[in-house]
């Protein structure tokens, strides 16, 4: 009887790595950039080509970088979460509108609202090549000395912001 | 309302599951005649409602019924018709469904070819198909239901995703669910031989056909695939050991090994508890496949929108079916007992070997594939298995697969000699030898791979011969009488070789000798290649009904004389907007001419990217050859004329008993 329960042993001991595998996440891949200076950009505003943002600007506060463009669908799942976030004015989120068409763009904003402080835009994607944005939207958390904490990878929903985001910013704005 | 109506019948089926599921194997445990039959029945009602729960989902796509969420995610007002009608399948649920439609078919094909069956047979069979099916239409209804409302309705639909958008990626799906569940049939036969103990080579005579028939849409779906991802993902690769690729292969590579094993059973006797645990893990392999298809544990291309909840599900069920049968097969398999005896040198132990070889790959391309998952499991890190790996692992397993390949139809059953098999097979080895060595040359460069390749290709291709020359040489008569003598089968076996024998060709002829470039193209340059000359004409705005394109023209000339025109495309699609490449190919006998667009730089140049790819049809040719094969050996008339005796036998019985 033993050896023909061989296959059933291997079979069980399968199945258990299996189970492990669905609680684990394969898109969640450590981001290199975790604990290092966001990095250096200077980009004209999507709303106004005369005028440029840079990260420095933002040096001593928390603040929040999200990718997007008005191509991408899950943008538009997402949105809603950014603009109550925005509202509730726990801390500001700025935009990097990434290989989009300017008008596409700011009619995007005009449509579903406009939760960003600003928006970069970045047409040809370099910006979102240092970034390591490799899907749309992507979102950033970064702190005072312009240290990126937190990278998100896909839409960000309501659970994300209570349970990491909120969280995250709340500890980050305490570390004066 | 026809959604709802699908709902319906959907929940119907599944009733008539349930009883299929239960009441018939009650019935053969307990010798209780009326439930036995109601197998067939329940089992044909069951079709009917999956048909039209099948139906209705593509009426709603028909009519764009945007009210469907499922319609409203996968189609769009302007998609051509045929798309639309093929979207049904483009996304999880509705390809869940098309799964089940074929589950429910192919149930549905053992009630009519089944007359010649005993009747505890054909309730086991199919009360285990029910089993199955009970599984899959309650995961289709508990998480994945393809008739969920979006209310309000959507404007227009989301669109099916362009990939997705092409011939070859339309007929993919289908034939590749009709061999995944195909092999749920031969499963079914080993587990109701396993409930009866009736374990003699009968089980195996009556599930080859049907396990044979499920190979050949499998070869033909892998096929498909593997030829989609080469003109139209726009780099040339035609297999990429991608997880879901693994996926298809995995159940193909065991397939192969079960259907020779069916064959030593059916007529030697032999390795039957063997083939039992074969046709247990290729239907568990299609499991796994969909298993990692449809729960995300794994990143692939091929991902469906993932769901924690699924994957849950399917496990549980993988688990209760396939926990199930092994420890079925671990009570009952002492009872089997070994079969017939054989020598080392045999045609058993040619085939035993192979099938050993054959399970070794199937478990190394599974250790690939789950690597990544098992690390991460047990927080080891995160990491990537490439084609390396596979390469490097399937290479040693295939060889010595491919060179027994080629002695094992040539051996006798039972006991063969070594100088008898040396005999026989001398004039074939020669001329694997000699072309191994010359061919090389004569393309222009040697290297030992494409040596071992070519060796091995036309090892099988003389081989083949042998036995059939062999074989002729052994029957009377003149020579069309010789050739028809043989069976069906036989020619099934040998063109299923020397489809092999095509493929291997081809892999390495494009392995080897392939070349590609890619160059910054201004309009009139032309780039030299392989032989031909690719000059670039132009590039013109072009519009296809759901899509803006790019198109290029490229003339290609050999040695000055016109070959080809090719066509290259950057497709932007309305609705999902990501640019598509569609690559132009000039395809032929011996080599193909292959070109895609990259990026425009500047006004009037763009990067081109072409390649001379040479003998790279022989792969899917090799695959069509092998289902041939496999369609030969399914129509030998042996199965029909053993079918008909059956049922003339039963007959006489009823009518014994009548008079």
């Amino acid at each position: 009887m033993r050896r023909w329960l061989w296959p059933l042993g291997i079979f069980l001991v399968l199945a258990v790595f299996l189970g492990v595998g669905l609680t684990l996440n394969p898109r969640e891949v450590p981001s290199p950039l975790i604990g290092k200076p966001a990095p250096q950009f200077e980009l004209p505003l999507l709303h106004d080509a005369g005028k440029t943002f840079t990260q420095k600007d933002l040096l001593g506060k928390v603040w929040m970088l999200n990718v997007w463009a008005s191509w991408c669908a899950a943008c538009r799942d997402e949105h809603p979460v950014l603009v109550d976030l925005a509202k509730s004015g726990v801390v500001p989120i700025y935009g990097l509108n990434y290989k989009d068409k300017r008008p596409d763009g700011v009619a995007w904003l005009k449509r579903f609202g406009d939760p960003y402080v600003l928006s970069a835009y970045d047409e040809k994607g370099r910006v979102g090549i240092d970034y390591g944005v490799y899907g749309v939207p992507e979102t950033y958390v970064i702190d005072k000395q312009g240290v990126i904490r937190y990278k998100h990878i896909g839409v960000v929903t309501p659970r994300d912001v209570k349970e990491k985001i909120l969280p995250l910013i709340a500890k980050l704005n305490e570390n004066t | 309302m026809i959604p709802e109506l699908g709902q319906f019948a959907l929940v119907l089926a599944l009733t008539l599951a349930l009883a299929l599921g239960t009441l018939p194997l009650i019935g053969a445990a307990k010798g209780n005649a009326q439930w036995m039959q109601l197998a067939r029945p329940a089992a044909q009602g069951q079709f009917v409602f999956v048909a039209i729960a099948y139906a209705c989902l593509t009426y709603s796509f028909i009519h764009n019924d945007f009210s469907v969420l499922y319609v409203a995610s996968n189609s769009n007002s302007a998609l051509p018709l045929a798309y639309r009608i093929a979207a049904v399948w483009g996304g999880h649920e509705g390809s869940l469904l098309l799964w089940v439609l074929m589950l429910a078919g192919w149930t549905f094909a053992v009630t009519v070819f089944s007359s010649h069956l005993p009747e505890d047979i054909v309730a086991r069979v199919l009360g285990v198909l029910g089993l199955v099916s009970i599984g899959f239409l309650s995961f289709m209804l508990f998480t994945s239901n393809p008739f969920d409302r979006l209310l309000p309705a959507a404007m227009d639909g989301r669109d099916l995703n362009p990939l997705l958008q092409d011939p070859g990626m339309v007929l993919h799906p289908p034939m590749l669910y009709m061999g995944y569940v195909g092999f749920s049939v031969a499963f079914a036969f080993a587990i109701a031989a396993l409930l009866s103990g009736r374990l003699d080579a009968t089980w195996a005579r009556w599930s080859r056909p049907w396990t044979t028939t499920a190979w050949v849409f499998l070869t033909i779906g892998i096929a498909l695939g593997s030829w989609w991802a080469y003109y139209e993902l726009g780099w040339g690769g035609w297999w990429f050991w991608d997880p879901v690729e693994n996926a298809s292969f995995m159940p193909w590579l065991m397939g192969t090994a079960l259907i020779h094993s069916l064959a030593v059973t059916e007529k030697r006797g032999s390795f039957k508890s063997w083939t039992i645990l074969l046709a247990i893990f290729t239907f568990a392999l299609t499991l796994l496949g969909a298993f990692l298809v449809r729960s995300g544990v794994l990143t692939s291309v091929h991902s469906f929108a993932t769901d924690p909840k699924r994957g849950i599900f399917i496990l549980i069920f993988l688990v209760l079916v396939i926990g199930g049968s092994l420890a079925l097969f671990a009570w009952r398999a002492q009872r089997v007992g070994l079969g017939g005896r054989f020598e080392v040198v045999s045609r058993e132990s040619l085939l035993l070997t192979n099938n050993v070889l054959l399970l070794v790959a199937t478990g190394s391309v599974l250790l690939g594939t789950l690597y990544p998952l098992f690390l991460d499991a047990l927080n080891l890190g995160k990491i990537s298995v490439g084609p390396p790996y596979f390469e490097t692992v399937f290479l040693p397993l295939m060889a010595p697969a491919l060179f027994l390949m080629g002695v094992g139809p040539v051996a006798r059953w039972k006991q063969a000699t070594l100088p008898e098999l040396a005999l026989r097979l001398k004039w074939a080895l020669g001329v694997a030898v000699v072309s191994a060595l010359v061919l090389p040359l004569v393309m222009g460069k040697w290297t030992p791979l494409a040596s071992l390749g070519l060796l091995l290709a036309v090892w099988i291709f003389a081989s083949s011969a042998a036995t059939l020359s062999a074989r002729l040489k052994q029957t009377p008569g003149a020579l069309g009488a010789k050739l028809r003598a043989q069976s069906l089968s036989y020619y099934g076996m040998l063109l299923a070789h020397v489809g092999i024998g095509v493929l291997v060709v081809g892999v390495t002829m494009v392995k080897t000798y392939e070349a590609e470039k890619d160059v910054k193209l201004a309009f009139g340059e032309s780039v030299a290649l392989g032989g031909y000359a690719f000059r670039f004409d132009a590039v013109n705005d072009v519009k296809g009904p759901n899509f803006a394109a790019q198109r290029g023209t490229i003339s290609v000339t050999r040695n000055g004389a016109p070959v080809s025109t090719l066509y290259p495309e950057k497709r932007v699609y309305n609705v999902q907007k990501n640019p598509m490449t569609e690559a132009a190919i000039d395809s032929g006998l011996t080599r193909d001419l292959y070109v895609s667009l990259g990026e425009a730089v500047g006004d009037n140049a763009w990067i081109v990217r072409v390649h001379v790819k040479p003998f790279v049809g022989w792969i899917w040719a090799g695959c069509v050859l092998m289902a041939l094969g496999g369609l030969l050996a399914v129509f030998d008339k042996r199965y029909r004329v053993a079918a008909r005796v059956a049922r003339e036998r039963a007959q006489t019985a009823v009518a014994g008993v009548a008079s």
